[in-house]
């Protein structure tokens, strides 16, 4: 107790900065004149984005012991944690988990690829625009989603119905940004170019592909997204593995608890996968990140 | 300093003669001719869209979607510099500098340039890194490594305070001397057209007005009666009256 009210007790004779002293209650402070208000928020909080999952935990383990939360509705966080020790003693969840992000990055690699390479060529000339944007665009007005019967009847229900439909999930966001960043790169930098008498390749080298990158990167966040998007709904659809499938089994048996893990390992994926693709974005683009910060 | 007459190899470098180039129906350009020679420092005044950019893009060959005619003789090994500095942001400065160049020592001509615009020890800075001065240096080393028989700018100093102007102005003249290329300067500043060119011309109507070859010897001085002079009359052709500067 006493090391927690310490910092605030000697916070104004020290003149601590304006987020240690905003947990004095207002009423104790008197508003000084002069005293500068800062506009900005203030210095960052250390983990502040895990602030607000652990008051939820907080909350459903007060909650289960306390007997408020139906064990049927949501089982405590101990049980959840149990099961899945279980799960991963057999070996299930391991299996399931592989198979899961194996379908992903599958569909996440051709997606990427033939969404790249077509907004290459369509952004770098007026006939394969002419030919391809068209298409794509079509293709974007339907969800992906609404495609799942058709694919179901091309490819049938195993592995390549669910690869092609996170492929062709993921390929439009990809196509989008990079093809809308690669056309708006400044046509000045096109002149230098030329006045530097760049070949083609080496123009497309050097100011092309960097110019287009930053799109890329930003179509590739969204791609990840959509691909576990599509990921769960095709192994709800029809699947004999993966984590959607248990999902599905275990709601056949009413069992929330493996329901609870399986939707973890799902937030635990998307966040992963999404901080790779950040961290390699900004490695990328450090040449931005400058003027951010 | 009109010595340029005689003093160098007889034979231009840059040779344009009737060259027309019209935006619609506006003619610009109308009938145009201008020869610089090897080594010569000209600068190029008129007023707003008097078709000065137009002129220099003809001879940096980025006008094919313009329409025009005449005969346009440069020599290939040419630079531009831009009002901006036009870096890639994406590349170093070192990079930036040597962005293109096709040599096995490139990397080294690019430290050497880059040394000689003051910027030694910042080859490794991202583009934003840099001041406004210190980027448009960056674009003259860009320039210079590759050797040119013609530099063309465009306003370069055009974006900088007055202090950085002055600085830049003595840095582009000792370039010039070391590297003797051929220079063609658009310029709205009369007193760094006269300050810095061999020769200064005017441009108006689709034709140059005035061609005056600067006979004050360098370093010049901006109190000096002849460059009063001077600047008068190329005042009075970019059509601003002036009283003399001193009495005559
Ligand atoms: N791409 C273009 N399309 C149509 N008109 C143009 C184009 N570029 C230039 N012009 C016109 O040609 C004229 C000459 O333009 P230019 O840029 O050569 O002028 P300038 O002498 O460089 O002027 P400034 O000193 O303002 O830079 C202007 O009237 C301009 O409107
Ligand atoms: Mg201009």
């Amino acid at each position: 107790m006493n090391a927690f009210s310490h910092p605030a007790a000697v916070a104004p004779t020290i003149g601590y900065a304006s987020d240690e002293r905003a947990l004095i209650p207002p009423a104790v402070k008197p508003r000084k004149t002069g005293t500068r208000r800062r506009l900005a928020l203030g210095r960052a909080i250390p983990f502040g984005a895990l602030v607000g999952p652990a008051l939820l935990l907080v909350v459903w383990s007060i909650g289960s012991v306390a007997g408020l939360i139906d064990p049927r509705t949501l089982p405590a966080p101990w049980s959840v944690v149990g099961t899945a020790v279980d799960l991963i003693a057999e070996g299930k969840l391991q299996g399931h988990l592989m198979t899961s992000a194996w379908r992903a990055a599958q569909g996440l690699v051709f997606g990427v690829l033939i969404g790249t390479v077509l907004a290459l060529i369509s952004g770098l000339s007026r006939l394969g625009e002419a030919i391809i944007d068209g298409p794509v665009q079509i293709k974007r007005a339907i969800p992906t989603l609404a495609l799942i019967p058709l694919l179901m009847l091309w490819f049938g229900i195993g592995e390549g119905m669910k690869v092609t439909t996170i492929a062709l999930a993921v390929l439009i966001p990809i196509y989008i940004q990079t093809h809308s960043s690669l056309r708006s790169i400044d046509s000045r930098y096109v002149e230098l170019a030329q006045t530097l008498r760049m070949g083609y390749g080496e123009f497309i080298r050097e100011v092309i592909l960097p110019g287009a990158l930053p799109g890329f990167f930003l179509g590739l966040r969204f791609a990840v997204t959509y691909a576990w998007l599509s990921l769960v709904v095709v192994e709800q659809v029809n699947a004999t593995s993966g984590i959607g499938y248990m999902i599905d089994l275990a709601r056949n048996y009413g069992q929330t608890d493996i329901v609870i893990v399986g939707l973890v390992l799902y937030a635990l994926l998307g966040l992963a996968s999404d901080g790779i693709v950040s961290f390699f974005q900004e490695r990328s683009l450090s040449w931005r990140r400058t003027l951010a910060d | 300093m009109a010595s340029h007459l005689g003093g160098l190899s007889g034979a231009p470098v840059v040779r344009v003669e009737s060259l027309i180039r019209s935006f619609g129906p506006r003619t610009i350009l109308d009938g145009l001719s201008l020869d610089i020679d090897k080594g010569e420092f000209v600068a190029l005044l008129g007023r707003s869209g008097s078709g000065k950019s137009t002129l220099l893009r003809a001879l940096a060959d980025l006008d094919d979607k313009v329409s025009g005619s005449g005969r346009l003789e440069t020599p290939d090994k040419k630079s531009v510099v831009f009002q901006d500095a036009r870096l890639l942001p994406w590349k170093r400065v070192l990079e930036n500098v040597i962005l293109g160049l096709d040599l096995p020592d490139a990397a080294k001509r690019g430290r050497a340039a880059l040394e000689e615009v003051g910027l030694g020890g910042r080859e490794n800075a991202w583009p934003v890194e840099l001041s406004g001065g210190e980027q448009q240096r960056v674009a003259l080393a860009r320039s210079l490594v590759r050797d040119p028989e013609l530099l063309l700018a465009d306003e370069p100093f055009g974006a900088l305070d007055a202090l950085t102007r002055l600085r830049m102005h003595d840095l582009l003249r000792q370039l010039c001397a070391r590297h003797q290329p051929a220079v063609l300067l658009v310029t709205h500043d009369v007193d760094e057209a006269v300050t810095l060119a061999d020769r200064v011309l005017v441009l108006d109507k689709g034709g140059i007005v005035a061609d005056i070859a600067i006979d004050i010897p360098t370093p010049r001085d901006h109190g000096d009666r002849r460059f009063g002079e001077i600047r008068s009359e190329l005042l009075r052709h970019l059509g601003v009256e002036t009283k003399p500067v001193l009495p005559v």
